[in-house]
Parts: C-alpha cells; sequence; structure tokens
C-alpha cells in the first residue's frame, strides 16, 4: 500500500550544468521508521533532502512526501515536514524561547499553546537555563539543540535530518539520539544523513547507501552487514563507495587483505 | 498506519505570518540598532554638511535675491529638507537589503522555505519593518530640520498626505532592495548594490534646480522617478496642494517600483540555492 510510505521516491534525477548529482535514486521510507543515508562527501545525501524538503526541484523522476507530489502539491509537503539542515537555521540576534516562539506563531499555535510548547522543548533539550539569552552567545551543541527543537515546534509527520550530530559532542550526540527514538515512538518518520556509521547502526531501521547518485545498498543494518559478510558497517561502506578519482579518498582506496579474500571467494562462487 | 503523516498542517495565513514577521524583524532590529541609527546618522550628516558648510554660497544660488552666508543657509534649508527627508527614506530602504541577505545567507530563511508560509510573509514582514523604520527617520530628521530653523507650514490633512507618502515611497524601495539583498551572494555585496539609490536624490531637483544641469543630466533628473516625489514633498510641506500631474507621476513611480520589486523578490525567494 503506497499510502504506508511517507518518502516514496523513484527515479530521481538532478544535476548541476555537466556535472550528475542524482542519477536515478530510488528510496521508499515506512511511515514511523528512521532511515539513514549514507554517503561519502558529495555523494548527493544533501541534495536529496533538499529534493524532499521542496528547496530544489527534481530534473526527473517523481518523490512523495506524506502523500503529497513535492513538485505538484509543495505547500502540502511543507506543512506535513519538518527539516533541520547542515546549516544553522536559528536567528541568532533573538533568544532561544524567541526562536522557539516564532515558530510557534508561524504555525498559529496560539499564545498559550506556544508558551507551552516552548516550555516543553526548552526542558526536552536541557535548554531551559539559556532561554533567555541570545542564540549568538550559545554554543555550537546548544545551537544544533535548538536548531532540532525549532524543526519540532509544529509536530511534523516527516523529520529531515542532515547530518544532525556533526560537531556534536558524544553527550549531546546520545540526546539527539535519545529524541529520535522518542519521536519514532510517537509516530514519526526521519529520514536523516550522516557520516558517522556508528549513528546509522544504532539509530536506523533501515540504511541506504547513496554512491555515484544512486543508492546502492538498501536494507537493514543487519542485512547490509550479512550481505557483506562482515560485523561492521564501515566495512559495508568502504566496500560499497567508490574511492574519489581526485585521490581524496587513498586512504580508503587499499583494500585490507580480508576485504580481498571475500571479494575473491565471491567471484570465484 | 498513522494518519498524522498524511494530514496537512492548517496551511498559510499570509497576514498573521507577516505580522509574526514583523515583530521577528523589529525585535532584530533593536537587538542590533547600528543598523537603524546608522540609516537615520546618514540624512542627518548630510543636511548639516549641507545647510552648514555649503549652504551659504550654494543657497544664494537656489533662492533668487538671496545674500549669501546665513540668509543662504535659510534658504538652502528649506529647499533640501524634502530631498533629505527623501534620503532618510531611501536610506531605511537600503537597510532591508542587508537583512534580506543576512536572512538568506544565514540558513533561517531555508528553514522558512521549507515551511508552509508564503514569500510575501517572509520577505513582506522585513518590509513592514521597513516603513515603520523610515517613518522614525523622516521624524527624528524633520525634527532636527525644525530645531535649526525649518518652518514646514503644511496643514492637517497635508500631514497626513505626507506620512502616507513616505510609507509608500519606504515600502517600495523596500522590495526593490529586498530583492537587491537576495541577489547578492554575500552580505557584504548586498550592501553595496542599494548605494545606487542613494545617488538619485543628487540626481534631481533635491539640491540644486534641474535647471542648472548640462542637458544630459538635466534629462535624466527631469524624469526619474525621484523628481516628482522630492516635488511632490515639497509642495505638501509648504502647505500648496501638489500638481496633478506630479502626483500622478509619483504614485505611477512608487506603484511601479514596488510591484517590481515584490515580483522580482518573489522569484528570487524560491530560486535554488546551493
Amino acid at each position: 500500500m503506497t499510502t504506508d510510505l511517507a518518502v516514496d521516491v523513484r527515479g530521481l534525477r538532478k544535476s548541476y550544468g555537466d556535472q550528475t548529482v542524482l542519477d536515478g535514486v530510488d528510496l521508499a521510507v515506512r511511515t514511523g521508521t528512521v532511515t539513514a543515508l549514507l554517503g561519502a562527501n558529495g555523494a548527493g545525501k544533501t541534495t536529496t533532502i533538499g529534493i524532499l524538503s521542496t528547496l530544489l526541484r527534481p530534473d526527473a523522476g517523481t518523490a512523495r512526501v506524506a502523500g503529497y507530489d513535492v513538485v505538484a502539491r509543495p505547500d502540502a509537503v511543507r506543512a506535513a515536514i519538518g527539516v533541520t539542515g547542515q546549516v544553522s537555521a536559528v536567528d541568532d540576534l533573538l533568544t532561544g524561547a524567541e526562536n522557539l516562539g516564532l515558530m510557534a506563531s508561524l504555525h498559529h499555535l496560539g499564545r498559550r499553546a506556544g508558551r507551552e510548547r516552548t516550555r516543553a522543548l526548552l526542558e526536552q533539550f536541557a535548554l531551559t537555563d539559556a532561554a533567555r539569552k541570545p542564540v549568538s552567545t550559545w554554543s555550537g551543541g546548544m545551537r544544533r539543540k535548538l536548531d532540532l527543537a525549532m524543526t519540532l515546534v509544529g509536530s511534523p509527520g516527516v523529520v529531515f535530518l542532515d547530518e544532525p550530530t556533526t560537531g556534536l559532542d558524544p553527550r549531546s550526540r546520545r540526546t539527539l539520539w535519545d529524541e529520535v527514538r522518542a519521536l519514532v515512538t510517537a509516530g514519526t518518520t526521519i529520514v536523516l544523513t550522516t557520516q558517522y556509521l556508528d549513528e546509522a547502526d544504532r539509530l536506523a531501521d533501515r540504511v541506504a547507501v547513496l554512491d555515484g547518485g544512486r543508492i546502492v545498498a538498501e536494507g537493514t543494518p543487519a542485512e547490509l552487514k550479512a550481505a557483506h559478510d562482515t560485523g561492521s558497517l564501515d566495512d559495508v561502506f568502504l566496500r560499497l563507495t567508490e574511492p574519489a578519482a581526485d585521490g581524496r579518498a587513498t586512504a580508503t582506496a587499499t583494500p585490507s587483505p580480508t576485504t580481498d579474500t571475500t571479494d575473491t571467494t565471491e567471484v570465484a562462487r | 498506519m498513522t494518519s498524522v503523516t498524511l494530514t496537512p498542517g492548517t496551511g498559510a495565513r499570509p497576514l498573521a505570518d507577516m505580522l509574526t514577521m514583523l515583530r521577528r524583524n523589529l525585535l532584530r532590529a533593536m537587538r542590533y540598532p547600528g543598523l537603524t541609527s546608522f540609516t537615520i546618522a546618514i540624512p542627518i550628516v548630510l543636511l548639516l554638511l549641507f545647510v552648514f558648510v555649503f549652504g551659504g554660497a550654494v543657497g544664494a544660488g537656489v533662492a533668487p535675491g538671496v545674500d549669501p552666508g546665513a540668509a543662504g543657509r535659510a534658504a538652502y534649508l528649506d529647499y533640501i529638507t524634502p530631498a533629505i527627508l527623501l534620503f532618510g527614506v531611501i536610506g531605511a530602504a537600503q537597510s532591508v537589503a542587508i537583512t534580506a541577505a543576512m536572512d538568506a545567507t544565514s540558513g533561517i530563511m531555508a528553514r522558512f522555505r521549507t515551511m508552509a508560509i508564503s514569500s510575501a510573509s517572509v520577505l513582506g514582514g522585513p518590509v513592514l519593518g521597513t516603513v515603520v523604520q523610515g517613518l522614525i527617520a523622516v521624524t527624528v530628521v524633520l525634527g532636527l530640520a525644525v530645531a535649526l530653523g525649518y518652518r514646514p507650514s503644511a496643514g492637517g490633512l497635508g500631514w497626513l498626505a505626507l506620512a502616507g507618502l513616505f510609507a509608500l515611497v519606504t515600502f517600495a524601495f523596500s522590495w526593490l532592495c529586498v530583492a537587491m539583498g537576495l541577489a547578492a551572494r554575500s552580505v557584504e555585496t548586498a550592501s553595496n548594490t542599494p548605494m545606487l539609490l542613494t545617488a538619485l536624490p543628487f540626481l534631481g531637483s533635491g539640491f540644486v534646480p534641474v535647471e542648472t544641469m548640462p542637458a544630459g543630466v538635466r534629462w535624466f533628473a527631469e524624469y526619474q522617478p525621484l523628481t516628482p516625489i522630492i516635488e511632490t514633498t515639497r509642495s505638501l510641506l509648504a502647505g500648496t496642494p501638489p500638481a496633478a500631474s506630479t502626483t500622478l507621476l509619483t504614485l505611477g513611480w512608487t506603484v511601479l517600483v514596488a510591484v517590481l520589486g515584490l515580483a522580482w523578490s518573489r522569484s528570487l525567494y524560491r530560486r535554488e540555492r546551493r
């Protein structure tokens, strides 16, 4: 049943000039699950999130979010989603409480409900003590947490998080993971991109590996590890993603002896 | 299956959203008073400079039969105050280019673009905030002009018309400046492009009569949008009703600038940014 899918992407293509970023991406995310998009830098993770959150238009293919086509019904999609991008999207000149209040007003929560929502989110993300100070004085981790809290003010059904834990200390990362799990328990669908494979391993119901503008592998973390006969998503990732041609990833270009053996065995079979 | 994800939100409420954005921008202006103070300081400095440095000599040139010196200064104060007031209005409009560019480069505009809010609300908030700032700037500068000896003779209706005119001009040029701010690649560029508008009051009837200019400059001065606006302001401040053709040109130009600026801003708002 298609309505069971919070995100339904088929044959998505996007290029900038002669540089192809997405070369036919297919992705299906079931409602109420967490999907992690993995990929090297420049693999197209942010572009995919950009199209799903209506910031970018696909050149070809279709993408439906919460049942709505992102090109035909962008406003319906926008009303259903929450997005935390890589670039900090908080108002530096306002306080934390004012930033959340701004989101509450834009979601038409009403004065009392808005104030209650602001208070609850500040508490949930342990930001209450700093709530009355301008965000420009906050640490990077606190700003990141506020960024996520602002995304959640409208209780979106589908949440996109582009590298949500980059630059966070281990404790803040755990807090964020807990929040993501709590959201999913409450029925929210989450699509996140990450550079941290342990994050995908611990958090995601399903993992999709993006390489060269295509999804090269998709499944539960356990399935992917079993398919590549390894106990670590790192190995899966390194085997599936091509090292960059310009030598950026030379450190990963040489396969480990175990990798060689496995590959040879597979070919021999 | 949860129905939560499939239910769209309450939808956009353009007016309520615009007022929310207006509140945000006024709050920002209070937190970051440097930009507002700067837009008010420039017309003040210009007024003092033109009256006390150039006024004594130039005043005798713009008002026939006036002696250089104190009388010239008084005459020149009288002559340039309308243009200086519009300078304050244009200055306020320019500051919104910086505001828009700051939002566009910081990531918060990307957040707004993923929300169910119309572009007119997101960008209209700063524009309305600028109208408020423009009216404050005009009031302060007018107060200084009066303190220096300027005596406007507008009646109640005249003041009302002036307030409306200043609000309309700020509104129109703010939309143009929002577009310039969104078109800029950086905040620095955004503060430079609208500087072109600063030249307009000088290339018109604001500081010297256009009859004294060479043919090419004079042609531009006679037909550029700020000239009828300055003349309308001058008439209203003097307590004489402006000529119908001048009023018509003033309204025509402001509406044209507003519509072009609005359309350009809205198309830039949805433009893909990488």
